[in-house]
């Protein structure tokens, strides 16, 4: 396929690890975080890690939408099928992450619902006879609003700047037609704000330098990062998700950590620009605002990461439209997701990975979505190594 | 959740914003309401049903060039 082959060729890939290996000092250790799980399926699914010095670490970042999401976010867009009865929109991933322990008694369920027993998930609910809907696009979920007047439809969205656009478009467009059964359970997230919280966090892990979001930058551009380079010392590299994208990139931070250097740099200019995607972020602002903190899993409440509905589009809110009480939920006995999300821990050091969870019976997030590090680590035999 | 794939644009209906993108061979419907000044022919990314960018040949060009003088320095 053209614009992805090409930034897959092996003899490319030698002769960038060459220069990478040529570039290193022997004398150092080089930390960078890759922030997308993107990105870390594409260190080992063509295995660059094995073409970098020993010297040059990946440190996995929490770039992965499904797998920040707090459990608490999923209970309740389980509620809203189990007490409201709604149709629930949803991108396929986050059917399978497993929710709280425990549901709701009988009684307070409408009959036609059963109730899901043990770790609840939104599969289990719709296998419950919940009307869950998974969707490719927003487009699907205003049809399925079209299509079922006398039912609320909510589309459960999340995920970072790359795929809030869409949701914006949706929300404009229900208003636009006068959509009045569809509503957002908003839960979009901001990648700047991620990164600050891992570099402020109390016992911050030891970071050299970021390889920058590929599709988040190509809607916010690489302005947004420019004050955090220069706030933190950290260079960062806007970097594109094929294997060859991420090379260069990381021949590009070893030479900024090199040379002292804590610039932001942009390898991916087939997509991304300075400025990003006006168009887009015109819609985001004038549909969406901040929201004061939002919890995410790992890195607990951070501030101004999260947006949710204008009070213009208020009508359009689940979260105004039906009783969603904030749900504190716990993750799952020894799952280590929260320390794998803030690059404190690898996969490997979690002592459920491989043995009870697996991607056919995931017990946290990270190994349910195709972006997160444990399922990596596990669809590319990553399991036993140290 | 943000991987986008390089779609070329075959055919677009203006008025509904919409158009018949190939990925790879395969024919998809995706919304341009994020892009402006597309044209048949031109490669976008699409991402969750929508294209969300153009995609700038010149600077892919540029790129692959990139890579090969890295490996040039290296030998």
């Amino acid at each position: 396929m053209k614009y992805i082959d090409e930034f897959r060729q092996q003899n490319l890939a030698k002769q960038l690890a060459g220069a990478i290996a040529q570039a290193v000092d022997p004398n150092r250790h080089y930390r960078l975080m890759e922030f997308c799980g993107g990105h870390t399926h594409a260190i080992f699914r063509y295995g660059v890690q094995d073409l970098m010095p020993t010297n040059v670490e990946f440190i996995h970042g929490p770039g992965c939408p499904v797998c920040v999401l707090p459990i608490g976010r999923i209970d309740n867009a389980i509620q809203l099928v189990e007490q409201h009865d709604v149709i629930l929109c949803t991108y396929a991933d986050l059917v399978r992450v497993p929710g709280s322990a425990g549901s709701r008694p009988a009684a307070a369920l409408p009959p036609s619902v059963a109730v899901a027993t043990g770790r609840n998930s939104l599969l289990k609910a719709k296998a419950a006879g919940g009307d869950i809907r998974m969707i490719y696009s927003t487009q699907d979920a205003l049809k399925i609003a079209r299509d079922n007047p006398c039912k609320q439809v909510v589309l459960f969205a999340i995920g970072f700047e790359t795929t809030t656009p869409p949701t914006a478009v949706a929300i404009k467009q229900a208003q636009a037609e006068g959509l009045s059964n569809f509503s957002v359970f908003c839960n979009h997230v901001l990648t700047p704000a991620a990164m600050q919280a891992i570099l402020d966090a109390p016992e911050p892990v030891q970071i050299d330098a970021f390889l920058g979001p590929s599709h988040v930058s190509s809607v916010i551009g690489c302005k947004p990062y420019e004050t955090f380079a220069e706030h933190y010392g950290k260079p960062i590299v806007i970097a594109g998700f094929e294997p060859l994208d991420v090379m260069q990139s990381a021949l590009m931070l070893i030479r900024q950590l090199n040379d002292g250097r804590h610039e932001v740099e942009n390898e991916y200019t087939r997509a991304v620009t300075r400025d990003g995607n006006l168009k887009a972020q015109a819609l985001v602002s004038e549909v969406l605002e901040l929201r004061p903190e939002f919890e995410w899993r790992g890195l607990g409440l951070i501030a101004n990461s999260a947006l949710k509905l204008k009070e213009t589009y208020a009508d359009f809110d689940a979260e105004r439209r039906f009783d969603m009480p904030a749900i504190q939920a716990s993750d799952v006995k020894g799952c280590e997701c929260p320390a794998i999300l803030r690059g404190a821990k690898k996969p490997q050091d979690c002592k459920l990975l491989g043995t009870v969870c697996t991607p056919e019976n995931p017990m946290g997030s990270c190994m349910v979505s195709s972006e997160g590090a444990c399922a990596a680590y596990w669809s590319y035999g990553r399991v036993r190594q140290g | 959740m943000c991987l986008a794939l390089p779609a070329q644009i075959q055919q677009i209906d203006a008025t509904m914003q919409m158009a018949i993108v190939s990925v790879g061979g395969v024919k998809v419907e995706v919304s341009l309401a994020l892009v402006d000044d597309v044209h048949a022919g031109d490669y976008v990314l699409v991402h969750v049903g929508y294209a969300l960018n153009k995609i700038d040949e010149d600077e892919a060009i540029k790129t692959l060039a990139l890579f090969a003088e890295a490996g040039l320095t290296a030998s």
